[in-house]
């Protein structure tokens, strides 16, 4: 096993996307975890004397509407996003993981059940499901880590599915078996750990979806709520000011996108490591 | 053929009643029920009266009563009226919203397939050249730029500082007095940044999926048996090999459709277009429960009908797909 993961962390790092994505996802761990001690003002720090104040050597990055300083609630938003990005991807894996190995294991009338579960919830534009739960539940940055999560699992069901129907006829799962191993222990001991790999790169890529979804939602007021700072909702304010204030609407965007191009990038780069066949293209 | 699409229809049914089970499920989750919401702001409301409205409303029923009246209206496509000051049928807001969503739709569709199938083909020709090697890039960008953020850009390069295009509303204010072509011409105005928004990230997917195809196909030994023969080049790229190509990207169109509709909620809002998107957004901020509820349904079974057009062109396309089944 080590052997084998040393191979991948060497492949890996001659992986220039990879590379790319992983110094990206570093950095915003970094800036998330010290954002407190960093930021120039506290992020909810209001004055009104410098209000819609363009970007100059003071507000490296201009202030809000209510004189905040949009660098540093930049910083603070960083938390959020990754956050709901992190809780949402851990449900949506844990959910698509157990209904994926149920399925792909015991097969017959408990797979079709599953995968039919699974046609539905493909039918619902996700956004509107989403929306529609936050609706009713009511919107805060709790309810959205489990909406985002509960409506998007299917991708990684359908892959740990695949990988369970292809490995559990191999020699070693029969070898297993016939030393007496229940299913419990034959599906979380013996074959999830080798149909990790797609899943690994169905997250990293999930974080990139659930951070956009996140920013989505707060952008339109339905996600993380004011006054905390969320780069969706600090857009929404960009948008209301518009036609006076453009670094409300240039900077945080580009935050998110850099954010989820770094995830991007990270996770198309651990599927070329990991996929030899793609790798050759 | 006939027998075919017999099957895919009756296929259809579970995965419908899926739909209404699971949207009846989300509007089971609302803590309350729709009566509290016009209770709880009316210090009129006793005890008595609340209890006869919620026996008015078949609220005082089990949940699988509930369901089924529910279910059954549905059937009927009644919806019930929204609750928003209008007041109307949930069904009537729906219709005339829906062809303004699909038309757009429509549009941003062909306008995807148009760019995106020769920027596929192109870069899987000519793997690892600086054509490629730029379109990866832009691939990369078109998928993670946040959809409302690039439509803001846009806004303020076009619309604020340049003053190009209007950047609101599908119309202008002297719309009525303008002739035919000025009327057609507003409205293409109107429509260029979010058809131009809601087409850029599905471009982006689709190219790279149109050059992983086609990187697929020309490995292919029909392809080198084209190539053995004496073809030229261009004959076995665009006759042998794009045609194989292009099959799957059938099954892509039907699996875009939700995205594309759901999708519109975030442009439609910020562009102010009265589509469907729009419509579900004010009802979600209004909590309008009967307009969320239909709008949720009817996405989701149109999202199946698009799948079920694709599956059925799938398998015209493809005589293996009918014959396997």
């Amino acid at each position: 096993m080590a052997t084998v993961f040393g191979d991948f962390s060497r492949r890996l790092a001659k992986n220039k996307m990879a590379m790319v994505g992983l110094v990206v996802v570093v950095a915003l761990f970094v800036v998330a975890l010290s954002a407190r001690y960093v930021s120039p003002y506290p992020p909810d720090d209001i004055d009104t004397s410098q209000i819609l104040m363009p970007p100059d050597l003071a507000h490296w990055l201009g202030t809000d509407v209510l004189g905040r300083d949009v660098f540093s609630r930049l910083l603070h938003g960083a938390g959020v996003s990754l956050s709901v990005g992190f809780v949402a991807v851990g449900i949506s894996t844990m959910i698509g993981v157990v209904l994926g190995a149920m399925s792909g294991y015991y097969g017959g009338a408990v797979d079709r059940i599953i995968m039919r579960f699974v046609d539905v919830m493909l039918c619902f534009p996700s956004f509107f499901l989403i929306l529609a739960v936050i609706a009713f539940v009511g919107p805060s940055i709790w309810n959205i880590m489990a909406v985002i999560g509960v409506t998007s699992w299917m991708g990684v069901c359908r892959l740990v599915r695949a990988e369970f129907l292809s490995i559990r006829e191999r020699d070693f799962v029969l070898a297993a078996r016939s030393q007496g191993a229940g299913d419990l222990r034959i599906i979380f001991i013996h074959i999830l750990p080798n149909s990790m790999a797609p899943v690994l790169v169905a997250a990293t890529l999930g974080v990139a979806a659930a951070v956009l979804v996140e920013s989505g939602l707060s952008f339109l007021g339905l996600g993380v709520q004011p006054p905390d700072p969320s780069w969706g909702n600090m857009l929404t304010e960009g948008k209301d000011n518009i036609e006076i204030a453009w670094w409300l609407s240039v900077f945080p965007g580009m935050a998110i996108l850099i954010t989820v191009l770094g995830y991007n990038l990270l996770g198309e780069g651990i599927r070329d490591t990991l996929d030899p066949r793609l790798r050759q293209r | 053929m006939g027998l075919y699409i017999l099957k895919r229809l009756l296929l259809m049914i579970p995965v419908l009643i899926g739909i209404t089970v699971i949207s009846f499920t989300v509007m089971k989750m609302a803590p309350g029920d729709p009566i509290s919401l016009v209770t709880d702001l009316n210090p009129n409301m006793n005890e008595e009266t609340i209890a006869r409205l919620r026996a008015h409303y078949g609220l005082d029923e089990p949940w699988y009563v509930q369901y089924f009246k529910w279910l059954r209206n549905m059937l009927m496509l009644d919806f019930g009226r929204s609750f928003a000051s209008d007041n109307r049928p949930v069904i009537d807001k729906i219709l005339e919203r829906i062809p303004i969503t699909l038309s757009i739709n429509l549009i941003s569709l062909a306008l995807i397939l148009a760019i995106a199938i020769p920027i596929g083909v192109m870069s899987a020709v000519k793997q690892g050249s600086v054509f490629d090697k730029s379109t990866t890039v832009f691939v990369f960008l078109g998928v993670s730029i946040p959809s409302f953020w690039l439509a803001l850009l846009l806004m303020i390069l076009f619309g604020i500082q340049l003053e190009w295009l209007p950047i609101s509303g599908i119309r202008s204010l002297d719309y009525a007095e303008l002739s035919t072509a000025g009327k057609i011409l507003d409205m293409a105005k109107h429509l260029i940044l979010p058809v131009f928004v809601s087409a850029f990230a599905g471009l982006a997917g689709m190219s790279r999926y149109m050059r992983s195809n086609m990187l697929e196909v020309i490995r292919q030994d029909y392809v080198t048996t084209a190539r053995a023969k004496g073809l030229d080049e261009r004959t076995v790229i665009f006759r042998h090999a794009l045609r194989n190509a292009l099959l799957p990207v059938i099954t892509i169109l039907g699996l875009s459709v939700p995205g594309l509709i759901g999708g519109g909620v975030i442009f439609e809002t910020i562009f102010a277009i009265p589509g469907m998107g729009q419509l579900f957004y004010q009802s979600v901020m209004m909590r309008d429960y009967p307009t969320i509820m239909g709008v949720l349904v009817i996405g989701a079974a149109l999202t199946l009908l698009g799948n079920l057009l694709a599956d059925l062109g799938y398998s015209l396309a493809d005589p293996r797909i009918r014959v396997s089944e």
